[in-house]
């Protein structure tokens, strides 16, 4: 299969008056059209510095992306992020009025995806008025909007409650894959990588190198709460973990 | 029907506290004006010198007879409301401007230190050579004195702005113009209001300040005249009229800032 993003021999330094830290060493990995790549690594280990420059919020200090000019990226950050002036209908508008493409197609298109992931009475909203799992799914078709080939997302469960977050994350799940997207997320949490991925990428402590690739596959794939009772769950639970926890 | 009765309570003792507090106020003032007042017609303070409640009526009266108290009181209202709207939106605007560029803002930090810590009135000479005996120089006199402070704040409010929203703009890759326009002014439109009602009071001190500098109008001139001349009863009755003044500009400013600010 022919990748849509190619990421060769990224690295990234950082630089304070008394110390240069390498963030990130020599990172190359192929992303491939459809997959949910999830990267897992210990705390500070440029899990989001390399987000950050694939999402092209950061410079690399050398290597390159490859990719077709045309890509469009779309981020998700950890926090919702919705302004609190904003109507729902607004917020989710937000990325294509910056963009300057609010035509009409677009916003039908912004109506049809809120009301499609049960928001439609809520478009005249304020974010205050809303639960976090509503405000996480409006953060989403925010980025949606933009008719991205590839999500980037940055730990978008991690401000949520444990039980909501379960129910977030296969909501997430569902609109992504009904959307058809490409997905890279970053997270810190195994079972959530576990349930959710294609591949997990495990970086390495500080400065973050690969340190492995693991392919998930499941006999019978179901939403990620279900892939969570499925009998291979906690073999590959250990696998990561093991990875993660010989650093530590 | 116990806790009903038990909650009845609780509010009926809230509501009792209530008026007591009010009363007791209203007595403290009473209490102040009918000793005042019983000490100088009584002869036991000197009424020349402390003046009297009623003689202080009087001279509001005498002011209104003679057509003059509605125009000093105007003058000064005048005069504050340009000052302190000027101080805002000039404070609003260098605030931006700071904020589009961190080198201006480095270059200019220790200036406006100073500027802050100096004491104002110090320059009233200057103010008054350099704009002339006018309305000007009270305006500029108030002005230096809420503009610093508005700057400072709206600056602050600017670059504690939320972290995350900004990330979001970059990663729209919003221009500077758009994240002011669209994060930075919303998400700091309390601050800008709420800076009128610092600015109302501090136009104030800067507006009396020039009118005892260079006015022939307005309350601030009232009290200074009453003072050059010895009439102790104009200085009070100027005291009174200024205290009235001022609350209800921090009323009016308040009623402002409510229907301006809509709790999203």
């Amino acid at each position: 299969m022919n990748s849509i993003l190619e990421i060769e021999n990224i690295s990234k330094n950082y630089y304070s008056k008394d110390k240069e830290t390498t963030a990130l060493l020599d990172i190359s990995m192929n992303i491939y059209p459809g997959e949910f790549l999830v990267i897992v690594g210990p705390s500070g280990c440029g899990k989001s510095t390399l987000l950050n420059i694939i999402g092209g919020i950061d410079k690399e200090s050398s290597g390159v992306i490859r990719g077709n000019k045309d890509i469009r990226i779309g981020y998700m950050l950890q926090s919702d992020s919705l302004f609190p002036w904003l109507t729902i209908l607004d917020n989710a508008l937000l990325g294509l009025k910056i963009k300057n493409d609010l035509t009409k197609e677009n916003i039908n298109y912004v109506k049809k995806l809120l009301k499609t992931y049960g928001l439609s009475e809520f478009i005249n909203s304020y974010p205050k008025e809303l639960s976090g799992g509503m405000r996480q799914r409006v953060a989403l078709i925010r980025t949606l909007a933009m008719k991205p080939d590839i999500l980037l997302l940055d730990e978008p469960f991690s401000a949520l409650d444990y039980q909501t977050r379960l129910k977030v994350c296969d909501d997430v799940y569902e609109i992504i894959k009904e959307e058809n997207k490409t997905v890279i997320m970053i997270t810190h949490d195994i079972g959530e990588a576990c349930s959710l991925a294609d591949r997990i990428v495990v970086l390495s402590e500080r400065p973050g190198k690969i340190k492995k690739i693991f392919n998930i596959k499941w006999d019978k794939k179901g939403t990620p709460f279900q892939n969570r009772m499925n009998k291979e769950f906690s073999t590959y639970y250990d696998m990561v973990w093991k990875e993660i926890d010989g650093y530590e | 029907m116990d806790m009903n009765s038990e909650y009845r309570k609780y509010l009926s003792n809230i509501k009792k506290n209530n008026i007591l507090v009010h009363v007791t106020r209203i007595i403290i003032l009473l209490l102040i004006v009918i000793l005042w007042e019983y000490l100088s017609s009584h002869n036991i303070i000197n009424s020349f010198i402390y003046s009297s409640p009623s003689k202080i009526i009087k001279t509001i009266i005498s002011l209104y007879q003679t057509n003059n108290l509605f125009n000093h009181i105007w003058i000064t209202i005048y005069e504050t409301i340009i000052s302190f709207v000027l101080a805002t939106l000039l404070g609003t605007i260098i605030a931006i401007i700071l904020w589009y560029s961190k080198f201006l803002y480095r270059v200019m930090d220790p200036y406006l230190t100073v500027i802050n810590s100096l004491p104002k009135v110090a320059l009233g000479p200057v103010i008054i050579i350099l704009s002339g005996a006018n309305i000007k120089s009270i305006i500029v006199m108030a002005l230096l004195i809420s503009l610093i402070i508005t700057i400072t704040n709206v600056y602050s409010g600017f670059v504690n702005t939320d972290k995350n929203m900004i990330k979001l703009m970059n990663s729209f890759q919003a221009s500077k113009y758009r994240i002011l326009k669209y994060l930075i002014i919303p998400y700091n439109y309390h601050v800008i209001i709420s800076s009128l009602k610092i600015n109302v009071g501090m136009s104030m001190v800067g507006v009396i300040m020039g009118e005892f500098l260079v006015s022939k109008q307005g309350i601030g001139y009232l009290i200074n005249y009453g003072s050059q001349v010895f009439n102790l009863n104009l200085v009070f009755a100027g005291i009174l009229l200024l205290i009235i003044v001022s609350y209800l500009m921090y009323l009016m400013v308040l009623l402002l800032e409510k229907t301006l600010i809509r709790d999203n």
